[in-house]
């Protein structure tokens, strides 16, 4: 077992049981704040393979724009700040057992495939230099296409929070009542 | 590094995800349990990137996408549990139930739009479905 | 002639629909009031009467020409093909047809007018009418019917009018039960009959009724008895012989006049009659003649003494219209075919006379009951003579018609008693008055070679025992007839009156009415002396003559000890017995109705509870099963984003353990 491994498990040790604790908490704001130090862990895991690019990126977008996000819907939606008892559904169990069961499945299938393969890690595989290449040289029209998705889905957050914007009438019914 | 690290952390993290998407009752939440279920997906994209040498990096590009995907797909969920909470002043997803069969059914008085927080769905979808009751 | 046959029958039918349609609208048309109105202006009683008038001058017409010029006529309308045995519509004409519808014609017209009178109050007069009408059409077509079918159809008619016309009064619930009851017993034997005509027209590969009676004798044994005592069921239903009997005494809930018909023309007569038209299968068959006999024996016997018995006037000629078909059919039993039909019209005749003339009593006392009677031969003197010369018919008394016919009936069974039961009296001569054409008509004919059949037919094998017993029964029915007439008379017109009601003559259509019908109850006897076997003989007809005197005597006897009695208590304990017609009905109640009941109410408790519970519970247990299942359907997303997990999991477990 080399350093690295030692490394990356600790990692996802962290990472998992951060994210186990981001579904089992009964207080909304620490569940983001679980999912950030679940999503750091994973940045430290990316870092550990030697995409060092996409942990950055994961770090930034992740923990700095999207976990803010959900705070923020969390306020809106004047969610209750500290614990609350009915956080979960009564699905729970079978919830848990069909988790497990994924879980067990995955892992079998994930071990008994790779049980012998390792793999190659290559410092600077994953910088900024080569990730760039890659995208505006080979993947520049997903990138493209990915900025109008983008676009569009701006658009489209505006029209659901906004109350003042009605759907015209022959587009359908009024889309939302003021409650 | 042997394969199996990450590939067992990824299957760990999605199923973790899978749990809180089926058991969490506040949509916030389910929709922080669907991160974790992408971000499982990511490390497997970048996990194999590394495995297979890939010269175009097509699996770390694609986690690059992914995450983008990820902040559109957070926003308009976001905006969907909003325009949820704006009408029902709640955003349990178990008490939404127009979806049930029998009308009286429900606990809650029948709402002209049924603005779901489905996760799995396209955001794009939930739109087009919120602006038809 | 066929035409003419046709046309007797059709008319009844025609005014049978008539009536039902127009009647009342002509009573409108006419000027008359619906109800009570004179007769000439009584739409429903004119197309009731015409009819059936210019029909028994037809029916005369055709007597006539069979008369002059004996033989027998058929015709065939068309001609059914059903694939086997063709049908064949047609009609047969011969002395027995003849002088049978002229009967029935007379006695039809003269309940007819009769009933114009009785039922002048009635509500319902012009469907009563109508169904007289039809009625009537239909024992015409049993009688002039060339083809088994046919007859049959006339005879199923003849079966639901007889229904609509007993329960005619159906707001009074014994009525209804009454009619039912005459209708389900008479259903009882036409089951039988209705088999016994298929097993003969298939045996004999065809439905025609010479062609039947040309083949009986080469028919196998089998089949010719099983068919006679087939036939012998409907004949027993129809006719009202034991065990079929039961219905009769209580149809007398209908109007008097229906009984007049039923018991004279229609209904009963209709199963002697076809007994006597088939005569050839039941010759073929000793055995059913033998039952015939027992049957007859008992039924005439019994009967007669439950006629001893009774309070109702109506139901004393009830029971004594059992006893006298039972002698004809004792007659028949002992191949005295003639003198059976012979009675069959003397019958027809003063029973006709009889029921009307009670008709009279009832109308002007308002009551059946003899006991209600009393000193009525003063107020009503032709309805007193008329019912005079109608018991005395029905008793037996020369010169009266009923001594004629019921003498030669006893000579013939003396006949075949002593005679080692061989009876040769039919068919000796083809000179009688009603010549009977289907058996002699073979040997007239030199064309046709089956004079074997021919003849062996005129051999009349009846057990020596069975002879004896119609014999003797007949003997002991001749006084106890006597007997039971002379107490109803008695009863009725002598001793003190009892009512209080005031005796006169009713109506003058009901009193000339019967009136009319004593001519032929007391002479048509005479006419049977055309023919050899029905002229009286002196040994049997002295015989009898003593009975006669033997029992109307001790009646009298009995009766002048206190006229103001029930000579009927001399009976002493036996009376209830008798009164209740040896509680036959009660045995089939018992035995019959009530099992059946018991069976009815398990079968609907059955049905209730365990069949509809079953389906019921089917239903529900659907609905239970559906309600589980609709539990996970609560609109609740994530139970079934779960249950689509789940089975996911489930599928790739599979696919990764079992590939």
């Amino acid at each position: 077992m080399s350093g690295q491994e030692i490394v990356f498990a600790l990692l996802g040790v962290v990472a998992v049981g951060a994210a186990i604790l981001v579904v089992t908490t009964r207080n909304l704001v620490h569940a983001a704040l679980w999912l950030v130090v679940s999503f750091g862990a994973l940045a430290g895991g990316y870092l550990v393979l030697t995409a060092e690019f996409v942990a950055w990126v994961q770090v930034l977008i992740y923990v700095g724009a999207i976990v803010v996000l959900l705070l923020f819907g969390i306020m809106l939606t004047r969610a209750p700040i500290g614990e609350s008892a009915d956080l979960d559904s009564g699905n729970r169990w079978a919830a848990a057992a069909v988790a497990v069961a994924t879980a067990a499945a995955l892992v079998t299938v994930v071990v008994m495939g790779f049980r012998d393969e390792r793999m190659p890690l290559r410092a600077g595989g994953g910088s900024a230099e080569e990730l760039g290449a890659a995208v505006f040289r080979t993947w520049v029209l997903p990138f493209e296409v990915l900025s109008v998705l983008l676009l569009a889905s701006l658009v489209g957050a505006i029209v659901l929070s906004r109350s003042d914007i009605r759907a015209r009438p022959e587009a359908g019914a009024a889309a939302d009542e003021e409650g | 590094m042997h394969l199996a690290y990450p590939t067992v952390v990824a299957a760990l993290l999605f199923s973790v995800g899978v749990y809180g998407v089926l058991a969490r009752r506040n949509a916030i939440l389910v929709l922080m349990s669907v991160e974790l279920m992408l971000n499982a997906v990511n490390l497997n994209l970048v996990t194999f990137d590394i495995w297979y040498r890939d010269r175009l990096h097509g699996g770390q590009v694609l986690t690059l996408f992914t995450i983008v995907i990820a902040a559109a797909e957070i926003g308009l969920g976001l905006a969907i549990v909003l325009l949820v909470y704006r009408n029902r002043q709640m955003v349990d997803v178990d008490r939404l139930r127009a979806l049930a069969e029998d009308p009286s059914r429900p606990a809650e008085p029948a709402a002209p739009a049924e603005p779901e927080a489905e996760p799995e769905a396209e955001p794009e979808a939930e739109a087009v479905e919120e602006a038809a009751p | 002639m066929i035409w003419l046959a046709s046309l007797v029958a059709l008319l009844p039918f025609l005014a049978a629909f008539a009536g039902m349609l127009l009647g009342p609208s002509l009573t409108r048309l006419l000027g008359g009031r619906p109800g009570g109105s004179a007769p000439l202006r009584n739409g429903p009683a004119l197309i009731a009467c015409l009819p059936i008038a210019v029909s028994l001058v037809l029916a005369a017409f055709a007597a006539f020409a069979v008369w002059r010029d004996p033989g027998e006529r058929t015709g065939t309308l068309t001609l059914i093909e059903t694939g086997s045995v063709p049908i064949r519509v047609g009609l047969q004409v011969d002395g027995l047809s003849a002088v049978v519808g002229l009967m029935v014609c007379c006695v039809a017209l003269a309940v007819q007018v009769y009933s114009i009178a009785y039922m002048r109050d009635d509500r319902r007069y012009s469907s009563y009418a109508a169904f007289i009408s039809l009625f009537t059409a239909a024992m015409l077509l049993v009688v002039y019917a060339g083809d088994l079918l046919i007859l049959y159809a006339g005879w199923e008619v003849m079966g639901i009018c007889s229904y609509f016309l007993i329960g005619h009064h159906w707001e009074d619930r014994a009525n209804s039960r009454a009619a039912v009851k005459a209708f389900l017993v008479t259903r009882l034997g036409d089951v039988g009959f209705l088999i016994g005509i298929l097993v003969l027209g298939i045996g004999a590969g065809t439905f025609e009724i010479d062609e039947i009676l040309r083949k009986a004798g080469a028919l196998p044994d089998t089949t010719v008895t099983a068919a006679a005592l087939l036939l012998l069921a409907g004949v027993a239903g129809k006719s009202a012989q034991f065990p079929l009997h039961t219905w009769l005494p209580d149809a007398m809930a209908g109007p008097t006049p229906i009984s007049a018909l039923i018991h004279a023309a229609t209904m009963v007569a209709a199963g002697v009659y076809v007994v006597a038209r088939l005569y050839a299968v039941f010759v073929a068959a000793p055995a059913a003649l033998a039952v015939l006999g027992v049957v007859a024996v008992i039924s005439m016997v019994g009967s007669a003494l439950a006629a001893l018995a009774q309070d109702d006037l109506k139901r004393v000629l009830a029971y004594s219209t059992i006893s006298q078909l039972a002698v004809m059919a004792a007659g028949l039993a002992v191949g005295a075919e003639s003198a059976a039909i012979f009675h069959l019209l003397t019958h027809g005749a003063f029973k006709a006379l009889l029921f009307l003339a009670a008709g009279c009593v009832i109308v002007v006392a308002g009551s059946n009951m003899l006991a209600h009677y009393g000193g009525l031969r003063r107020g009503m003197p032709i309805t007193f003579w008329s019912m005079t010369v109608g018991l005395a018919a029905l008793a037996g008394v020369p010169p009266f018609s009923g001594w004629f016919s019921k003498d030669s009936v006893i000579e013939a069974a003396q006949h075949a008693a002593l005679h080692g039961g061989e009876s040769s009296s039919a068919f000796t001569a083809p000179t009688g008055w009603f010549a009977y054409t289907p058996l002699y008509v073979e040997r007239a004919d030199p064309v046709a070679p089956l004079p074997e059949v021919a003849y062996r037919t005129t051999h009349v094998d009846v057990p020596g025992g069975v002879a004896w017993l119609v014999y003797l029964g007949l003997l002991l029915t001749v006084a106890l007839t006597a007997a039971y007439a002379m107490r109803a008379w008695l009863m009725t017109f002598f001793g003190e009156p009892r009512g209080t009601y005031e005796v006169r003559e009713p109506s003058r259509f009901m009193s000339w009415t019967v009136g009319v019908l004593a001519v032929p109850a007391a002479i048509l006897g005479f006419f049977g002396l055309g023919a050899e076997e029905l002229r009286p003989h002196v040994g049997a007809a002295l015989l009898s003559l003593l009975l006669v005197v033997l029992g109307g005597g001790a009646a009298f006897l009995v009766w002048n000890r206190d006229p103001a009695l029930d000579p009927a208590r001399a009976l002493g304990p036996a009376r209830p017995v008798f009164a209740r017609a040896f509680y036959v009905d009660e045995l089939y109640a018992m035995a019959i109705v009530r099992p059946v009941q018991a069976l009815a109410r398990q079968v609907v408790v059955f049905d209730g509870r365990r069949v509809d519970g079953a389906v019921v519970g089917a239903g529900r247990g659907a609905r239970r099963l559906g309600g589980i299942l609709r539990v996970p359907q609560n609109g609740n997303v994530q139970n079934y984003l779960t249950g689509l997990l789940a089975g996911v999991v489930v599928i790739v477990a599979g696919v990764v353990i079992f590939l």
